[in-house]
């Protein structure tokens, strides 16, 4: 595992409190789910940094823990021990200020609203005037580009368009961290690659950092600055993958056909697969 | 594409009506002409024109058991869904209240009806709590089954959102619940018709459709208690048809809450 673009995963482990911390650190994360057929281990000695402003990728095959991961930064679970703060505090506190946006894969907007009370659904929960709202969300929709959508309910727009409600919804508080949960992953394969290079764009706007859970590779490579590979029973984190491709402001379709979108790809692969023979003999620079 | 729909549905429409007039025909016909008995089975044509006969007090009487029985149904929802509230949300109140709801549904509550009689004498509150009680418990059952139903991925949403618990019921527990609502007032909208009749037949005043059906039956006067018991079919379907509607109504904008 020495190839010149990967990285130990343990590394650069001191959060400084304030702006300069980093958007997530976590320092050596166990999870260990308690089940009617024995423990379950989850999560293995998770250490990892996202600066702010990064974009990081967690893959993994099925059961690795991809997104236990993603929903310990979100404090939707607790970690069984070790350290875990979002900027510089602990995750409980972060949630509490909400200082990150999520979508899942499932959309799970509310049907009974319309598309603009789905988005303004968090300014709304916190007590955001009304008038801020409606002019937020305005912002929101000409954003995912939706304006024309308002007033319709969720079950009259298609699936990547609910995913892009989901995703306005997300960053309704402008948050500076972003997690999503394999939030393409039910969508087909050219809506899928239109709204990577629209996240892309958003990212670049709102200077967000994100933690993106797929089990896709192109994804995960066109997306990101740095991949996290993971590897189950129990999940941990095998190797830190970092991008080196143009900025992803830059980003667009044209990188899908360049050759260093293809090897970074294969750099994902061999790190996926633990270094298998194929690796081996392979000039990947 | 769309002429196909309209005559699928006009064939759904019509089918039933066919095989219904089907139906009156032979009653006519094994009665009229066949020869069975026109004093214990009065031939359709009998029954229409007694009803027709006596329209106004079988309108009347329709609207006194039709009255007792929406007392009841309303009553016994708005219990119904406030136990169901209370229950999802304590512990302790579904622990006491649930064997209480099992109980009543196993209870055959118009048996209640001579001794509500006896207790409230001549009026019409006992056909109304036999209604309610009858109400409640379909409306509490599938009330309580639809708090039940929130969705992990609004759950999770909610918690990100540090929503306090007010705010998740209000704004995911209640509205996943109302299409339940809505399924329970419907199958209670029968119930409380049945219930509000039937304890007609155990005393008490008798204007309603179940007494005059019982006097009617009771003096040999079958055509008459026919005409009543057609009315009371009427009242029924009154009552489930609106209900219905109130259904669609509630589910209408709510087709993907499942998804």
């Amino acid at each position: 595992m020495s190839t010149p673009h990967t990285t130990s995963p343990a590394r650069e482990q001191s959060p400084p409190a304030g702006d300069s911390a980093p958007a997530v650190a976590a320092a050596h994360i166990e999870k260990i789910f308690p089940t009617s057929g024995g423990e379950v281990h989850a999560l293995s000695d998770i250490s990892l940094s996202v600066r702010p402003g990064e974009f990081v990728s967690l893959i993994g095959p099925s059961g690795c823990g991809k997104s236990t991961l993603m929903r310990l930064i979100a404090d939707l679970d607790q970690p069984s021990s070790g350290e875990l703060q979002v900027f510089g505090k602990d995750a409980r506190q972060a949630r509490r200020d909400q200082d990150y946006g999520i979508a899942f894969q499932k959309a799970g907007l509310l049907p009974w609203r319309t598309v603009s009370d789905n988005i303004g659904l968090p300014l709304q929960l916190h007590g955001v005037s009304s008038a801020q709202r409606k002019a937020r969300v305005q912002g929101l929709l000409e954003m995912v580009s939706l304006e024309d959508f308002g007033d319709h309910h969720p079950d009259q727009l298609s699936g990547g368009m609910q995913q892009r409600v989901a995703i306005a919804r997300s960053l309704a508080e402008k948050p500076r961290l972003l997690l999503m949960d394999e939030p393409f992953g039910a969508l087909d394969e050219m809506t899928r690659e239109r709204m990577q290079t629209e996240l892309l764009r958003i990212c670049t706007e709102t200077g967000a950092s994100v933690v993106f859970v797929t089990h896709s590779i192109p994804e995960a490579v066109y997306l990101s600055d740095r991949v996290v590979v993971m590897s189950p029973r129990p999940g941990r984190i095998s190797e830190v993958v970092d991008m080196e491709l143009e900025d992803p402001a830059a980003r667009g379709d044209d990188l899908r056909e360049d050759a260093s979108y293809f090897r970074m790809i294969t750099a994902v692969r061999e790190a996926l697969h633990g270094g298998a023979p194929s690796g081996r003999g392979v000039e990947t620079r | 594409m769309e002429t196909t729909t309209t005559t699928t549905t006009a064939g759904r429409i019509l089918a039933p009506i066919a095989l219904g007039l089907l139906g009156l025909a032979v009653w006519q016909i094994l009665v009229g002409v066949v020869g069975v008995s026109g004093y214990l089975l009065p031939t359709p044509m009998a029954i229409f024109s007694e009803a027709q006969q006596f329209s106004d007090s079988i309108v009347e009487a329709g609207l006194i058991t039709g009255w007792n029985s929406l007392v009841g149904l309303v009553a016994g929802s708005l219990l119904g869904v406030v136990f169901a509230a209370l229950a999802a949300s304590l512990k302790p109140v579904h622990d006491m209240v649930n064997p209480f709801v099992a109980a009543l549904a196993v209870i055959p509550i118009v048996a209640l009806a001579p001794i509500l009689n006896t207790m409230f004498g001549t009026t019409e509150f006992p056909r109304q709590a036999i209604a309610g009680l009858a109400s409640f418990v379909p409306v509490f059952v599938s009330t309580l089954r639809g708090l039940r139903q929130t969705n992990p991925e609004h759950r999770d949403l909610m918690r990100s959102y540090a929503a306090s618990g007010v705010q998740v019921f209000r704004t995911i527990t209640l509205p996943t619940a109302v299409p339940y609502v809505f399924t329970g007032v419907r199958i209670a909208s029968s119930l409380a018709v049945i219930s509000a009749l039937v304890a007609e037949y155990f005393g008490g005043p008798r204007g309603g459709l179940g007494g005059i059906i019982s006097t009617a039956a009771a003096s040999s006067q079958y055509p008459r208690a026919w005409a009543y018991v057609l009315a009371s079919i009427v009242l029924g379907l009154l009552f489930y048809l609106t209900t219905l509607a109130l259904e669609r109504l509630a589910n209408r904008s709510r087709a993907a809450a499942a998804g």
